[in-house]
């Protein structure tokens, strides 16, 4: 009884998840700078990403393994392992934009001190794209026909279908090269075996593992075969994980016990009381996460069984108002919910695209301002009239919302904050809130799903990999609305069916300009935020805090925070 | 004795195994999913082939008579391997209980976590049996005296404010304020000389003293309570009566009358200790079998939470025994041939 009372507090205590980092060079000696003490409240489990989807696992990865291009700060490629960044410009992406060519730096060698070549990126991709292996990274591997080594410093990806955006393969942390030689046998199935080998990968980054005890701490030495002189400034790192948000905070900002801390979701008050105290600075960087409420288009009523929440269920009683869903999104006052519960670490958007900067459309900027009278103006002149109860209703349909969203103190303060807002338009609100690994999960016999979306609004937020929207965008088409024929599976969770979306986003999977793909991209946020197929509220940034005796961060959106963990050092 | 003992060993087999299906089955019928907790960008086919690997595409009865082999046949032949360093048929193909988290054998994950476990709690659960059987005793004889007064609030304090507050309170006093005593607890600590002893000593008071505090208050509570019924007995005044001392009379005979119910509570506290406390684990990072169970769970790692829950069960089981067997010890009225 004792350990149920127990857990269940401690899943009350525990909240939320996300990604982000930040930057000086360093011309002294390597290891100089003695030990680097990480902290993440969420502790690794495994030091391979390729097993482990988990933003923790990468990034405590991310010191040890490397992909052969790094997004920085501001999402564009640096090379890692690769000489350069292939380009239709220099040869390196095919005409047809069917293969994509990268030249591999030369004399790398992994930390065993045996060289680094094509092949150990073959043999990624390989140990990557086995069905059976379970590979957290597949969709990295999209559409990939073959990954050829053309010699030692060149491999060659070949496609199945054309792609104007080659680099999902090998470019960010999610997707690093691993040693052919140590994983050889742990292809597929086998996977899993491998535990030496998942919990002390051998790389070719700046960091070896010393000792890693899952689910608690890494520990680290600087790598004597790194590529780079002098790098990285520190001997030693511990990656320690465990405990909360706040405590993590704490331990950089107040007590100094640790140089970095990640993914602070605090509250803003409490984290600017304990920045306060001169110890540590808190950095925020913004990627493409939105924080955003699925508005449901189809009858989600229990008595429909089978057909409840799908296409052929029939249209939702009032969310089908145009005016409804224009009146819910001017209700709110976005900025209040930032100030709230997000501080820093949010802006307000209405986008659902929000980044990166050649993407972001400005056609619906006049939602960032709260505009109650209009609301109400537009349920008025739609015909909802207010009953005795102050609900709004219309022949016999009240506009009664049932608004779910994961268990989180942050969500459960922005749902309460927006029931408010609604009630003062005349629209009665319902929350509930769902635990995480439920409503994220994809049980089939659970009825809580967000896929299922048995409610009339969900928030949670969703962002993309890397700086490419394509596959983001592709979410809204007809064929990715979840339903018990595709069980359940699909991102389409406002079930929103536009042709016309539909041809945007088969016309951009054919155009390689730049331009003209933010163009394609721009037009499929103005739709849906037209539309109201989503009512974005909030750019969600990462949040973390480091040392003022730490030098270098640079943190990073887009890639793991950690990413030039090599730079980092220590002031003097 | 022996046979007593030997007819509850084999009740307890059956026991065990109802206790293992019902843990598998809610495990089973919880609605949280392994792949729940991974990014949004994952999509949906990927996550598909992460359940397949992961062994969840098996029905139910197999998934479970798995674990049931693996749990009860492969894991102890690799222990036998491991502490006799011999080979037992094909022992590299040879299937143990793997957590989906960590893809690494949970029995691995749960030794590696019992020392610093084992250290603060066990540590912080005898440090309370010393501090509470004299304070338990001296509140007893000097009834409403300032001293039971004083432990009487004591021991209210230490039992109704929760942990993680005096966890909380003790980091912002002595790691904030003061910056005596470190706020997180370092698990890769070698103890080889002096400094490196009285760095895991300063390390452990914290949550040590937190944890202590919590169970003090209950024992001491209990031994006051039963040291007041036997000292009102008769036999005490008798003892009195003879002319014995009175040191002789409240040590020797109601001291131990006293400590029968009081030992068997302690007795079947024992496998809280190695539950670990997930919240004072929490809060200072410890990082033992508390904390790898609440990770487990938020993370639907189903064999990693079946077999710590499990193996919980069996402590369970096992101590209510040891506490019947210590009774029958102590007391030499309770005869169970």
């Amino acid at each position: 009884m004792h350990i149920l009372k127990k857990t269940l507090l401690a899943t009350a205590a525990l909240a939320l998840v996300s990604v982000g980092t930040a930057n000086a060079a360093s011309d002294g000696k390597r290891g100089m700078d003695g030990q680097l003490n990480i902290l993440y409240w969420q502790a690794a489990s495994i030091l391979n990403p390729y097993l482990s989807g988990g933003t923790k696992d990468i990034n405590a990865a991310s010191m040890i393994l490397e992909p052969l291009a790094y997004y920085d700060e501001t999402g564009a490629m640096v090379p890692a392992l690769a000489e350069e960044i292939p380009t239709p410009e220099n040869g390196g992406v095919s005409d047809d934009l069917t293969s994509v060519t990268w030249k591999l730096k030369k004399g790398v060698t992994w930390s065993d001190g045996t060289p680094f070549t094509a092949k150990d990126v073959v043999f990624s991709a390989k140990y990557c794209m086995d069905p059976t292996g379970g590979c957290n990274a597949s969709s990295n591997f999209s559409d990939v026909d073959s990954v050829e080594a053309i010699d030692d410093n060149t491999v060659k990806i070949t496609f199945s279908v054309a792609k104007p955006f080659p680099y999902g393969p090998f470019v960010g942390t999610t997707a690093p090269i691993i040693q052919e030689a140590q994983f050889k046998d742990c292809l597929g199935a086998k996977a899993p075996t491998c535990t030496a080998a998942n919990f002390g990968p051998i790389g070719t980054g700046p960091f070896t593992v010393t000792e890693f005890k899952a689910n608690d701490v890494v520990v680290y030495a600087a790598n004597d075969k790194y590529r780079e002189e002098g790098k990285p400034a520190f001997a030693t790192a511990v990656f320690k994980g465990g405990g909360e948000a706040a405590a993590a905070a704490r331990s950089v900002l107040e007590t100094g016990e640790f140089d970095y801390a990640w993914n602070l979701q605090v509250e803003p008050e409490i984290l600017a009381q304990m920045a306060a105290a001169g110890k540590g600075t808190v950095v925020t960087s913004f990627g493409t996460s939105v924080e955003r409420l699925m508005v449901q288009a189809t009858n989600v009523d229990p008595a429909l069984g089978d057909k409840r929440g799908t296409i052929e269920g029939g249209v939702h009683p009032f969310l089908n108002d145009p005016a409804v869903r224009e009146a819910l999104s001017r209700a709110i006052d976005r900025q209040v919910l930032v100030d709230a519960g997000y501080g820093k670490a949010g802006q307000v958007t209405c986008n659902v695209l929000p980044a990166p900067a050649v993407y972001v459309s400005t056609a619906n900027d006049d939602c960032k301002v709260q505009d109650v009278d209009k609301a109400n103006k537009l349920l008025d002149d739609a015909g909802w009239a207010k009953g005795s109860d102050g609900i709004r209703a219309k022949d016999g349909v009240r506009l009664s919302i049932l608004y779910q969203t994961s268990t989180n103190g942050v969500r459960q303060g922005t749902q309460a904050l927006i029931k408010q807002m609604w009630a003062a338009i005349g629209v009665e609100t319902e929350l509930k809130n769902i635990s995480a690994s439920v409503f994220f999960g994809g049980d089939q016999s659970s009825p809580d799903t967000f896929q299922k979306f048995f409610a009339d609004i969900e928030m949670y937020t969703n962002n993309f990999d890397g700086t490419d929207p394509e596959k983001y965008m592709g979410s809204w088409t007809c064929k990715n609305i979840p339903s018990p024929a595709n069980q359940w599976i699909g991102n389409n969770m406002p079930r929103y069916c536009n042709a016309e979306y539909d041809a945007l986003v088969a016309e951009m999977g054919k155009t390689a300009s730049i331009e003209k793909r933010a163009a394609l991209a721009m037009k499929m946020n103005d739709m849906l935020m037209q539309a109201r197929a989503m009512i974005p509220l909030i750019h969600r940034g990462n949040v973390s805090a480091h040392s003022n005796t730490l030098l270098g961060v640079r943190m990073n959106s887009w890639d793991s925070e950690l990413w030039n963990v090599q730079d980092w050092t220590r002031a003097k | 004795m022996l046979n007593y003992t030997i007819r509850r060993l084999l009740f307890a087999v059956p026991t065990l195994l109802v206790i293992s299906f019902i843990i598998f089955a809610i495990l089973d019928l919880a609605p949280s999913d392994p792949t729940g907790n991974l990014p949004l960008t994952i999509p949906a086919e990927v996550r598909a082939q992460i359940r397949e690997a992961l062994g969840l595409g098996q029905p139910f009865p197999i998934r479970y008579m798995k674990w049931l082999q693996q749990f009860f046949i492969n894991e102890p032949l690799n222990m036998m391997e491991q502490w006799w360093g011999i080979q037992i048929g094909d022992s590299a193909n040879r299937l143990r209980v793997t957590s989906w988290a960590t893809r690494s054998p949970v029995v691995d994950l749960i030794v590696e976590r019992m020392p610093q476990t084992l250290w603060v709690v066990g540590m912080s659960y005898v440090l309370g049996i010393l501090i509470a059987l004299p304070i338990g005793v001296i509140s007893a004889y000097k009834q409403y005296s300032i001293f039971d007064q004083i432990g009487t609030f004591i021991s209210m304090i230490g039992f109704s404010v929760p942990t993680f507050f005096t966890g909380i309170v003790l980091i912002v006093i002595f790691s904030v304020q003061l910056g005596w005593l470190p706020s997180i607890y370092d698990t890769t600590l070698q103890v080889t000389d002096w400094p490196s002893f009285w760095k895991q000593v300063k390390q452990m008071m914290m949550p040590v003293f937190v944890l202590a505090l919590f169970n003090a208050a209950q024992i001491a509570r209990f031994m006051r309570s039963s040291m007041l019924d036997n000292l009102n007995q008769d036999y005490v005044r008798t003892a009195r009566a003879k002319g014995l001392r009175e040191q002789t009379v409240v040590l020797t005979h109601v001291l131990r009358n006293s400590l029968i119910p009081v030992v068997t509570v302690i007795a079947l506290g024992i496998p809280q200790v190695f539950g670990g406390a997930i919240i004072t684990e929490q809060i200072f990072r410890v990082n033992g079998l508390g904390q790898l169970l609440i990770i487990g769970i938020e993370g639907a790692d189903i064999p990693l939470v079946q077999t710590l829950t499990f193996i919980f069960a069996v402590l369970i089981v096992l101590f209510n025994l040891v506490a019947d067997l210590l009774y029958g010890i102590l007391d030499p009225r309770i005869r169970y041939d």
